[in-house]
């Protein structure tokens, strides 16, 4: 035996190497029971935490990424800072005409937002924004084509854990696979084993992205009759409480059937985010979900969010209530409750300006029926009613009647 | 076959290396397959450590050796990918590789640079072949693009032939 061994110990010793690590293999790999429903069945390892081969190997490794990156941002920003500062004072014109259009662009979408919000509330959403990140600088790759993961320098020290999403202004990047005390290894959406929940904008249309081997991703699960089109956008949609809804994900490059699963289309996407060249990141920590609120008068009519969106339509109104007013005081001198209300001294409760009921009933309120016996009087009160009506409006919302009752025009009185 | 072996063995040149060079040039090789696809993303078709583990497996000519420093290598390149993917793919890969270069260090002329491009190229695809079977045992299979893999094997052969010729400063007579 001792001959056999020391004959074949080269191969005995091949053998040996392949044989613990099949064995070690085996042990981290179990196979899931299959689930319904699901896209194709993952295998995972059986120990979802760090192994500490990986945190020697990046331990070893990341110090060497972190000086190279980080000397290598001092020497460019010493170049761009002190040297290479040609053109700066053209740009600076440029850029300070840039900032007064985008002040007004600022001040348009904030009305856009704020409408947004009324009606979000309205509808009862729920609001996700971004709390808190952490800037991260990109320090190292997988350096293999068949694994698109990357580090970055921040880790459990700063607060990050894995399933964090991480996203640029420009879009999702990943997410964290591991995160160790001072790196994390992050997850590319263009991995096969990535995935995230998105929404193509246009049509409205969820579905899966996936990453594949040629590292564009796809998206799944869209029915081979959709009309999608070529430069169609990508949302995320916040589902799979990875990544917050509404970050832009990429573009539709081309679309074909897949012939994996027939019904379905394949979508391939270009990143929005240049994934080859990433410098920094946003790795989210926090995102805060919440009800919609507006202002502190709580729910508001949808009415009233049109109303003050376009001022044409407000004054419409206000005229409208001017002429309900004036066809319901058909009496003289009738002044009805809801004639008298104005609108925004009872913002919480939606009084309709209805006409009190000629013939009051046992469900009537008693000032209805008061005004309901005016619509019996004379009619030379009648002539008289608009014109109190306005000036009572003018003094709820100026808060001085006695001036504005006697400076009302006659010709203002709607007809 | 232990008598060819010696007359093999007597016949060639085994060369060794200093210890630093033993650690610093495969944890380089390392370092730099992690950080250079940051800035251009088009090198990570390199795998600088697989030419790192071909080059000391042929020169050393040592099976046993070739083996453990596909061994070790590759379980280090296994450590830098995706954390649920299993450990001991690259590391079985590598070894296989290892070995076989070693055993062909011994019994053909690898420091030729015609036969050394033919070699890595040859071995690059064992190598992705080798990962591909792995992948389907461990139930992880993925698209290899054959034509892809055929490119890279032919740009890695080129890099392998000036890349051993500077790494041919740091061998020493056995």
């Amino acid at each position: 035996m001792e001959n056999f061994f020391t004959r074949y110990r080269n191969e005995t010793v091949l053998f040996g190497v392949v044989f613990i690590q099949v064995i070690l293999l085996a042990v981290q790999v179990r196979v899931p029971q299959p689930a319904l429903g699901s896209v194709t069945a993952a295998v995972q390892p059986s120990q979802p935490g760090p192994r500490l081969i990986r945190v020697w190997a990046t331990g070893l490794i990341s110090p060497f990424q972190k000086l190279t990156v980080h000397s290598g941002e001092g020497i460019r920003g010493i170049w761009r800072n002190y040297v290479d500062l040609i053109h700066v004072r053209q740009q600076n014109i440029e850029m300070k005409q840039e900032i007064d259009h985008l002040r007004l662009e600022k001040i348009r979408l904030q009305q856009d937002a704020e409408q947004g919000q009324r009606l979000q509330a309205l509808l009862g959403f729920k609001e996700q924004f971004l709390d808190q990140t952490v800037a991260a600088q990109v320090i190292g790759t997988s350096g293999t084509d068949l694994s698109r993961v990357i580090y970055v320098d921040r880790g459990t020290r700063d607060g990050v854990q894995p399933g964090m999403a991480v996203i640029t202004p420009d879009g999702i990047v990943g997410k964290v696979s591991r995160a160790d005390k001072t790196t994390s290894q992050v997850l590319l959406i263009t991995d096969p084993m990535s995935g995230a929940g998105v929404l193509l904008e246009r049509l409205r249309l969820n579905g899966v992205l996936k990453g594949t081997q040629s590292g564009y991703p796809e998206v799944l699960d869209v029915m081979a009759d959709e009309k999608v089109q070529v430069g169609d956008t990508i949302v995320t949609t916040g589902g799979d409480r990875v990544f917050p809804k509404g970050l832009s994900v990429g573009t539709v490059t081309s679309v074909f059937p897949d012939r994996e699963r027939d019904p379905f289309l394949a979508i391939r996407v270009k990143p929005t985010v240049n994934l080859g060249r990433l410098e920094e990141v946003l790795i989210v920590t926090k995102v805060l979900e919440q009800q919609v609120v507006t202002d502190a008068n709580g729910a508001e009519r949808a009415a009233d969010i049109l109303a003050q969106r376009l001022p044409s339509a407000k004054k419409k109104t206000a005229d409208e209530v001017a002429k309900q007013t004036a066809a319901a005081e058909a009496a003289p001198g009738g002044e009805t409750p809801a004639m008298n209300a104005e609108p925004k001294a009872v913002p919480q409760v939606a009084t309709p300006t209805t006409r009190p009921p000629a013939v009051p009933d046992k469900y009537s309120p008693p000032d209805a029926k008061k005004s309901a016996g005016n619509m019996a009087e004379t009619p030379a009160k009648k002539s008289e009613a608009p014109a109190v009506s306005e000036n009572k409006k003018n003094n709820a919302s100026a808060g001085d009647a006695s001036t504005k009752k006697q400076v009302t025009p006659p010709k203002e009185t709607p007809h | 076959m232990a008598a060819q072996r010696t007359i093999s063995r007597e016949g060639i040149e085994v060369f060794r290396f200093g210890p630093v060079a033993t650690v610093l040039i495969p944890l380089l090789a390392l370092f730099l397959q992690a950080s250079l696809p940051l800035r251009f993303s088009t090198l990570n078709i390199f795998d600088l450590p697989l030419l790192v583990v071909i080059f000391f497996s042929v020169a050393r000519r040592s099976p046993m050796a070739g083996t453990l420093t596909g061994c070790i290598i590759g379980l280090a390149k296994d450590s830098l990918t995706y954390a649920h993917q299993p450990i001991g793919l690259f590391g079985i890969s590598d070894s296989i590789v290892g070995y076989i270069a070693s055993s062909i260090g011994v019994k053909i002329d690898v420091e030729n640079p015609g036969s050394r491009l033919l070699m890595t190229f040859c071995f690059y695809l064992l190598s992705r072949g080798i990962y591909q079977v792995l992948r389907n045992m461990a139930k992880q299979p993925i698209d290899f693009n054959w034509g892809h893999e055929l490119g890279a094997a032919l740009v890695n052969a080129v890099l392998a032939v000036g890349l051993f010729m500077v790494l041919d400063r740091y061998k020493q007579r056995g």
